[in-house]
């Protein structure tokens, strides 16, 4: 994909090959930093985005004064500063750490499964986050304020991991850690977490309403108490699954030759997807189920630059994150001041836009 | 009287002995896939595995990788399989599957760096000595100019060269070879072929491969291994292994055995024309 001119330049074929190495790794952080200053774009425009409109060079300035030694004169005024530090900064920290969470997740489990169509809930997740939601909307009137704040998320992040070490166990139980097995496991109990929580939503209709709002997804926040709820737990995973990108690649040859390249499968495989079960579950709790972006960004990253894990899961997280936080802005100012729900807007852009990409990439492979 | 002796599995001393099996048993599924295996392979040797679809010489094969459970004893290149060091075993031994999973996108270059893997610790990036060997490995092969091409896109006898590649990238000292042949026509056999005896050559690497073409086997491999039923039946020299009575009582086969001025044999199959026509 990259360096296609190397092969041809003069020299030993073993300096081509080095060459070619090195080129790959140079245009690989050249993406990647391109990148990150999508995210940054994305942030500062939707920052100034809103009921009240800041404009970007406060915005700008702003956030260059946080950077550590750096000092700059601000333009925002008390009020504004409050805006952009209280309410909206801490949505596009969330939207940027979901975003990256729920498509890192799922670039992982597209890896780890060798399936394309892995997506972060497959294995129970959403299921389970759903009837952990469900219980405590409909049952936790009592439990709904520990520490300061709603019991939701502890909730649907207990239920999400509960769904996956079910789906895995079971899995285990059946026939070992093949891929097929897990993901048939992952079918079974999601139906049938599935079935449950639609029971609790039927016994409980007048809170139907709050289930669902959980189920297509939220950004809400309050300050910044749900980024610093789920960072700890999604910065490790997200780690250990770029990690372990070297192995994923060789892990897509399959299971056997893999194990005669080395690697251990089974064991790559568990820890990939325990470390992006633990992001998922994170950011399905207190973003609640947000389709859709674990399948279409790894997808249109591998699109465009191939599928390398070295550059797909990082460009991935970025990627997700940028979109998400994108589709953040739509969501909270098409409608305004009513919200649309974001799993809504994920869904109506990101699949027109998928099939867009999909067919330029077409044309120009054919 | 030769072949009975190494049937016992008793090695004419002057070699050390890369591959050693003995009375190796494998269970599949509840199913005995091998029963009683004796095989050895002297360093810089090439055995052929022949025998029947069915026979276990694929099982063999992942056996000695330490893929499948196996009783006996079992040393590839020194190594025990059920070593838990799989790197270990990866640095030493490499294997070209039957039908290797071509992954979707994926440059040559990039499908041949894999071969690397066991050289490489956790957190370690392939470096100029990785990308070296995979330089001289391609051009061994004569795939230099296919570096950025994608796997995928190459023709059979690409391909099978690529994943010979990959193999040989690992820097193995013992090559298994499943069915190097089976996706190649009669010049791609014999170039695959060739490659893989100039590297034994020059290298000393030691190959063990399951073959189907016995013709193509008896001429390449010094010795053969004809494998029946999970037991191994027949070894010796191609002259002494691929009899007609062998064959028809192994593979159920009508075949003519002719003697070549090389040691090799051409086996050839016949109809029967003296049979009634069926109506």
């Amino acid at each position: 994909m990259a360096a296609g001119h190397v092969a041809a330049s003069p020299g030993t074929v073993a300096r081509d090959g080095a060459v070619a190495g090195a080129a790959g790794r140079t245009s690989g952080g050249l993406l990647i930093a391109g990148a990150v200053v999508l995210v940054l774009g994305v942030v500062v425009v939707s920052a100034m985005v809103g009921p009240a409109h800041l404009d970007v060079q406060g915005v700008v300035r702003a956030l260059v004064d946080r950077l550590p030694l750096v000092r700059v004169d601000q333009t925002l005024d008390a009020g504004q500063a409050s805006i952009l530090w209280q309410i909206r900064l801490p949505r596009i920290a969330l939207a940027v750490i979901v975003g990256a969470a729920l498509s890192g997740a799922g670039a992982a489990y597209q890896g780890a499964f060798r399936n394309p169509l892995a997506d972060p809930y497959l294995l129970g997740a959403a299921a389970g986050a759903a009837l952990g939601a469900a219980v405590v909307i409909a049952y936790g009137a009592g439990l709904r304020d520990v520490a300061g704040t709603t019991a939701v998320p502890f909730a649907a992040f207990a239920g999400a991991m509960g769904g996956v070490v079910m789906t895995w166990t079971l899995g285990r139980s059946v026939g070992g850690r093949s891929a097929g097995t897990l993901i048939l496991a992952g079918v079974a109990v999601a139906s049938f977490l599935t079935s449950l929580s639609t029971y609790v939503m039927q016994r409980n209709v007048e809170t139907i309403r709050e289930v669902y709002s959980f189920i297509l997804g939220r950004l809400a926040t309050h300050g910044w108490d749900e980024v610093q709820l789920i960072l700890p737990y999604v910065v490790p995973s997200l780690v250990v699954v770029l990690l372990h990108a070297r192995l994923l690649d060789v892990m897509s040859v399959g299971d056997a030759e893999a194990s005669s390249l080395g690697v251990r499968p089974g064991r790559v495989r568990g820890v990939v997807v325990a470390a992006a079960t633990l992001a998922t579950a994170a950011a399905v709790a207190v973003s609640g189920l947000i389709g859709f972006i674990g399948i279409i960004v790894p997808h249109l990253v591998r699109l465009l630059v191939g599928p390398s894990h070295r550059l797909v899961l990082p460009l991935t997280m970025l990627g997700g994150a940028a979109f998400l936080t994108a589709a953040d802005v739509v969501a909270r100012t098409l409608d305004s001041p009513a919200e649309i729900p974001i799993g809504v807007v994920t869904a109506f852009f990101g699949a027109p836009f998928f099939v867009m990409v999909l067919r330029a990439s077409r044309r120009s492979l054919s | 009287m030769r072949a009975a002796r190494r049937r016992a599995g008793v090695e004419p001393a002057a070699r050390a002995t890369t591959i050693e099996a003995r009375l190796v048993d494998v269970t599949l599924g509840g199913n005995p896939v091998l029963r009683g295996v004796d095989l050895w392979v002297g360093a810089g040797e090439w055995v052929a595995l022949v025998g029947p679809n069915g026979s276990g010489k694929t099982t063999l094969l992942r056996a000695l990788l330490g893929e499948v459970e196996a009783t006996g004893w079992l040393r590839c290149g020194g190594i025990d399989p059920a070593s838990p060091d799989r790197r270990r075993i990866a640095r030493t031994v490499a294997l070209v599957p039957q039908h290797p999973v071509i992954p979707p996108g994926m440059t040559v270059q990039d499908y041949v760096l894999l071969g690397r893997t066991p050289h490489l610790g956790f957190l370690v990036t392939e470096g100029a000595r990785d990308h070296e060997v995979v330089g001289d490995t391609l051009a061994r092969l004569d795939l230099d100019g296919f570096g950025h091409r994608e796997v995928a896109t190459l023709s059979g006898g690409e391909r099978q060269r690529a994943t010979l590649a990959r193999a040989l990238a690992q820097e193995p000292s013992v090559l298994l070879l499943d069915e190097p042949t089976s996706a190649l026509d009669v010049g791609h056999q014999q170039q695959v072929l060739e490659l893989v005896d100039s590297l034994r050559r020059e290298h000393g690497l030691t190959v063990l491969s399951a073959m189907h073409d016995l013709t193509l086997a008896s001429q390449y491999a010094v010795r053969l291994v004809l494998l029946s039923r999970g037991q191994a039946v027949a070894a010796g020299t191609a002259r002494e292994v691929l009899t007609v009575d062998a064959l028809a009582q192994h593979y159920g086969a009508r075949v003519r055995v002719l003697h070549d001025e090389c040691d090799g044999v051409v086996v050839v199959p016949v109809r029967d024309h003296q049979l009634p026509e069926r109506p």
